[in-house]
């Protein structure tokens, strides 16, 4: 247990952040032409469903959403204890497609990594865009993310924690201190 | 719940658990496979090598093409044309696989418990892809894999495996493994087919086959082994398809949704009729494609986690 909780967004902190990068996603694209949100399992999965419900309420068209398991493209096979690995369901062409890739929390920049190498396989995209609900520092690799919910500076050992109903919709972001 | 295992010698010690996680894990590679780039990096620099001291066309080229599509580097040796035929030992052929550190060795062997053996000497991850008549996990787990896929749930299910019981490692991980997945087990074959005791594995033991596929859910046929039997345990080929082989008018007695599944390769004419082999209930190729995808969860699975930190 955590000594020490800190919510960093309420739910309504965390829509309106979602709603921004949703109008942002637009406005740097121009529109939804070509464009396709792939969530990383699972926070980022359920993060992409609801930026495509917000795209949706903007421009009245569902874009296409994917689901992307990094854990194959992952680059720590022999530390790893949980071998689980989640399904990739993408179920359109990904050749010449601008894609937002959304994940909850944007860490060492190593997962990132990993789903751009398991997206390039998949099909060449126009260009690989990424979005991020909480940014909390500490990257190991040279990776930015264009749209960020919120820019949060921590500590290495504090933890930041995305909440999901069962909707999967989110519900706040807590940051547990030791 | 993970499973990371170091070796993988056969169903009879995994759990229940174990064995869905496994399923899970297969379940996730699986669309590797229908990719245009059926590649992805997770064995990157791991070395196979598949040792095989019996014949095998499937199991061996299953297990090829799944490392190769988890890039890791593959390696084959098949025993004639090997120092085997040298009159090398076992032992003395895995240990010179070994000092060229392989991370994987898949193995076949005529001998029960061969596996085991070399599990318990080398220091690199053992798969079990048939030993003697004991074994065969990665066919039941594809089995599983596949009743799974059609049927949604083995839970409840009533297997009927018919053949030769005695002679079969492939019946043997699969008694392991349905029942341990919560299905009806019922085994039918001529007598000198059936070893006694074989009941206690959990298992209806019938001798003759259409008691045993009567409201079956699953048919599963095997072939009869002439390589492994000393003397013969039929009176004929002819006599054995008789009783013993499936034909159309034989499956009417399983549920009318009933699968057939076969491990290969089939004897056309003799445990099945052409018109079952060819039918729209048998899923024998469907097998065939699941065990590339069963067999990357299990090359995966051994060589992931732990136990392996100080080689990567």
């Amino acid at each position: 247990m955590a000594a020490e909780v800190i919510e960093i967004l309420d739910s309504e902190g965390v829509d309106r952040a979602l709603t921004r990068i949703a109008h942002e996603i637009l406005e740097h694209n121009k529109g939804i032409e070509d464009l396709v949100l792939i969530g990383i399992r699972t926070g980022g999965a359920y993060l992409a469903a609801q930026l495509q419900q917000k795209i949706s309420a903007i421009e009245g068209v569902d874009v296409q959403l994917g689901i992307i398991d990094v854990t194959m493209y992952r680059d720590d096979l022999c530390s790893r204890n949980d071998l689980a690995v989640g399904q990739t369901d993408i179920p359109f062409r990904l050749r010449d497609q601008k894609i937002v890739l959304v994940d909850d929390v944007l860490f060492t920049g190593r997962t990132i990594r990993a789903a751009m190498g398991a997206v390039m396989d998949l099909g060449r995209p126009q260009n690989i865009q990424l979005a991020i609900l909480v940014d909390r520092g500490h990257r190991e690799l040279p990776i930015r993310p264009d749209y960020i919910g919120r820019n949060l500076p921590t500590a290495r050992n504090e933890q930041i924690k995305v909440d999901f109903d069962d909707q999967n919709t989110a519900q706040a972001v807590h940051l547990l201190r030791n | 719940m993970s499973f990371n295992p170091k070796h993988l010698l056969g169903i009879k010690d995994l759990s229940a658990d174990e064995i869905n996680f496994i399923l899970d894990t297969a379940d996730s590679f699986k669309e590797i496979n229908t990719r245009q780039i059926k590649k992805v990096p997770t064995l990157r620099g791991k070395t196979v090598v598949n040792l095989f001291f019996e014949a095998s066309t499937r199991t061996r080229t299953s297990f090829e093409i799944a490392g190769k599509r988890l890039s890791a580097d593959t390696v084959n040796i098949s025993a004639s044309g090997s120092s085997v035929v040298k009159g090398e030992t076992l032992e003395d052929t895995a240990k010179n696989i070994q000092a060229m550190h392989p991370d994987i060795i898949v193995m076949r062997h005529n001998a029960s418990g061969a596996c085991q053996y070399l599990a318990d000497r080398l220091d690199c991850s053992v798969i079990n892809a048939g030993d003697g008549m004991h074994e065969h996990p990665s066919q039941a787990l594809l089995d599983a894999f596949t009743i799974r896929q059609h049927k949604g749930s083995i839970k409840g299910l009533t297997v009927a495996i018919v053949g030769d019981i005695t002679h079969s490692r492939v019946v043997r991980s699969n008694i392991y493994c349905l029942t341990k997945l919560g299905a009806k087990v019922r085994l039918a074959g001529p007598g000198t087919m059936l070893p006694t005791g074989i009941e206690r594995l959990g298992c209806e033991v019938f001798n003759n086959l259409e008691d045993a596929i009567r409201d079956a859910d699953v048919v599963m046929m095997l072939r009869i082994q002439r390589e492994r039997q000393g003397t013969p345990l039929i009176p004929s080929v002819r006599e054995y398809a008789r009783f013993f082989g499936l034909n159309g008018n034989k499956m009417e007695l399983a549920k009318k949704d009933a699968i057939v599944m076969h491990p290969g390769p089939i004897n056309r004419g003799v445990e099945l009729g052409t018109a079952v082999a060819d039918g729209p209930q048998n899923v024998i190729l469907s097998q065939v494609e699941n065990g590339v995808a069963v067999r990357m969860a299990l090359l995966y699975l051994v060589a992931g986690g732990e136990k392996l930190q100080d080689d990567c």
